[in-house]
């Protein structure tokens, strides 16, 4: 049903701009060798089909991928958007079109390159929103409490409401950094705002003494005899540690390091 | 003493307690009208401490001012090390601002017995009354049953828990007898059991009355320590399956002795923890808990041990060979899972994906199927993979984890190869020509 075309689709980046992909992907019968979006895109040979993003288009697929395959489907689509899978939007495309042939049976065909790509992909992010509700830490300023996070998908729409519910009577924000956005929540209401950058204010005596104790606590619960800095590794990778107010020796002491920390102490596997 | 001084001594004290888990229920904090916190089944690790074990909850003992004197323990009342007690409102206070920090998912709180079993259980009580009515925290508890406290001290500590536990910690009454001589089997099974039996009627209060307090929503564990007395594995897989059956435990703990005492009775300090050893066991744990494994499929009278090689479905896979090849197109799902490089969540998947469609080799790779493992026991529509050849050594070969092989293998062994004796180039060369 669809020719390989040699086009490039380019698009504004916005989850409408990708629907909108779709649906010309459809009207031309073909599937595009690339799909990026515009703040991406270098020149190729191939040729450069530019995509508006028109809010009708948009809809229409939306509500076909409803109709045609499944509620879950649509939400595999969203949370594919999200993640940092290089070639997502080509993945998303060649999704919804094996899901309009194959109706809502897509979901299950685990086996087919395109599903299991992106099933990979939504299930890097969804693991590592998992492990951002556990390594988020927040500082206490007075009255309102600050958590940094460089995660590399898009994971605030996933761990949101977790902290909103957690620490309902407090005021809050998670800064995406890789992102540039920001999750605001005063009771009893959140939103993820853009925001370029944040300047992390002056610790105050108090979290101070708390990191300190923390640090120490952290230290003092491992069990010297049975010391496994790889296991370490493998449940808590290094790019999560400068983050981590316990892990701060560690990071320092790599940093003095003049061998690269790659060769010295990748996982295992 | 400040806190920090306390917090050293008595995370130190407890730092052997391996149960962290903060699993088991899912609680949502502005519906159950708290402050703050909430709770996820699944769990959630904050941090992972330099021995590779996961930190979920402060893990603190309410004192180490112990009036028992168990051979195996840091804190028996003849060792000669520091002692610390926390107040109650101390313990609520680090636990919020840990929390709010979301350094923490919650708190473990366990205690040795100062004065006398009651006192103890009432302090602890306070604590988390503190917490839940005080401060409206609606986080994770795991408290610790302290055997011999009234069972009234008891009902009560565990309405405010999630979860409770008793440590079994030497697995016979013998061992018991004697490295614990203030503790017998009878004092710890009665708390064990008198919890389930509070678990079971507040599950039908539950049904009855809607608001019914509830008694510990994320169950009941318990620890054993491996290597510190002579119990075989397969005593201790017994008594772990029959923990589950009898007492709805939800999970069972084991931790390798760490050598605290120089005692004659004890294996001698210099003794490495046997890591191995509890590997095993939580892996036969699993398989017992999650795989439709039987403790007697696993280990019997003639087999008291695992086989330190291979992990024990492994090797229960190779002592079968009559179940095997699995036709992955149409097997159940239980004998799915008794294949070696199916676990339960490729299981479930190619379960999914079966509905879809036919599957192959390929497609069992990206669904997630450790084939090097899987292959010499599986056929995808009657076939086996191409060019593959089964037999006992290699399947094994295959099966072994690459840290045993390390262990095992490594001295004097080295890279298999076809040929006995170093390829000279002459041989190559008559290779060539056609001579060989």
């Amino acid at each position: 049903m669809f020719d390989r075309a040699d086009v490039v689709y380019v698009y504004d980046g916005s989850f409408q701009g990708l629907m909108c992909c779709i649906f010309e992907c459809f009207v031309r019968k073909e599937t595009p060798a690339a799909v990026v979006c515009e703040a991406d895109y270098q020149p190729t040979l191939n040729t450069l089909v530019s995509i508006p993003t028109d809010t009708v288009k948009s809809k229409r697929v939306e509500n076909g991928i409803l109709r045609k395959t499944s509620a879950a489907a649509m939400q595999f689509v969203r949370d594919g958007y999200y993640t940092c899978a290089p070639d997502k939007d080509l993945l998303i495309l060649k999704f919804v079109q094996l899901g309009m042939e194959r109706g809502a049976k897509v979901m299950s065909m685990l086996g087919d390159d395109t599903v299991s790509a992106l099933t990979k992909a939504v299930m890097n992010r969804s693991r590592e929103a998992h492990n951002y509700l556990g390594f988020a830490r927040f500082s206490i300023y007075g009255e309102v409490m600050v958590s940094v996070i460089e995660p590399k998908n898009f994971v605030l729409p996933i761990i949101g409401p977790h902290f909103c519910d957690r620490y309902r009577n407090e005021s809050f924000m998670i800064y995406d950094k890789t992102h540039s956005a920001a999750l605001i929540y005063r009771p009893y209401e959140w939103e993820i705002i853009h925001i370029d950058s944040y300047t992390e204010p002056e610790t105050q005596d108090d979290e101070a003494a708390y990191r300190s104790m923390w640090k120490m606590f952290y230290e003092t619960i491992a069990i010297a005899e049975r010391e496994n800095p790889k296991c370490r590794m493998n449940h808590m990778p290094k790019r999560f540690w400068s983050r981590l107010p316990e892990m701060d020796e560690a990071v320092s002491a790599l940093k003095g390091n003049q061998e690269p920390p790659h060769s010295l102490e990748s996982p295992h596997r | 003493m400040d806190v920090y001084d306390k917090l050293k001594i008595l995370s130190a004290a407890a730092k052997y307690d391996v149960a962290c888990t903060s699993s088991g229920v899912d609680r949502s904090g502005s519906a159950s009208g708290g402050s703050i916190g909430n709770a996820a089944a699944c769990g959630i690790c904050h941090t992972f401490s330099g021995d590779g074990r996961c930190v979920s909850l402060l893990k603190i003992l309410y004192s180490n001012s112990c009036i028992y004197n168990c051979a195996y323990c840091v804190n028996r009342a003849t060792n000669d090390v520091p002692r610390a007690t926390f107040t109650p409102r101390e313990i609520a206070d680090l636990t919020i601002n840990f929390y709010k920090r979301n350094y923490i998912e919650g708190l473990f709180l366990s205690s040795a017995v100062v004065k006398n079993p009651d006192y103890t259980c009432e302090r602890l009580i306070e604590t988390l009354r503190i917490l839940r009515e005080e401060y409206g925290f609606t986080g994770y508890i795991h408290a610790k049953a302290i055997p011999g406290a009234d069972d009234l001290l008891l009902t009560r500590l565990g309405q405010l828990a999630d979860r409770m536990s008793v440590n079994i910690e030497l697995p016979s009454q013998e061992s018991l007898n004697r490295l614990a001589p203030d503790k017998s089997k009878t004092a710890i099974l009665r708390p064990m059991g008198l919890i389930t039996e509070r678990i079971k009627e507040n599950c039908t209060d539950l049904v009855k009355y809607k608001h019914a307090p509830k008694f510990a929503p994320a169950g009941q564990s318990t620890q054993m320590i491996v290597g510190a007395t002579p119990e075989t594995d397969y005593t201790i897989l017994n008594l772990t399956s029959a923990l589950y059956k009898k007492y709805g435990l939800k999970r069972v703990f084991f931790s390798a002795y760490v050598p605290v005492a120089d005692n004659p009775l004890l294996p001698a300090v210099t003794t490495r923890p046997p890591l191995l050893r509890e590997h095993r066991l939580y892996q036969a744990d699993w398989l017992l808990r999650f795989y439709g494994f039987t403790a007697d499929e696993l280990l019997d009278e003639q087999h008291q041990s695992f086989n330190p090689l291979i992990d024990p479905k492994c090797n229960w896979a190779l002592n079968h060979p009559e179940i095997f090849p699995v036709e992955i197109n149409s097997a159940s799902k239980e004998l799915l899972l008794r294949v070696p490089g199916i676990g339960v969540n490729s299981a479930m998947r190619i379960l999914r994906a079966r509905r879809a469609g036919h599957l192959d080799y390929a497609a069992l790779k990206k669904i997630g199927v450790v084939l090097k493992r899987a292959q010499y026991f599986i056929v995808c529509d009657g076939k086996l993979t191409e060019g593959l050849k089964i037999t006992p050594d290699n399947a094994l070969n295959a099966l072994i984890s690459d840290n045993c092989r390390k262990t095992f293998l490594s001295e004097g062994a080295q890279q298999l190869s076809l040929f006995d004796t170093q390829i000279t180039r002459e041989d190559t060369v008559k290779c060539l020509t056609g001579q060989m």
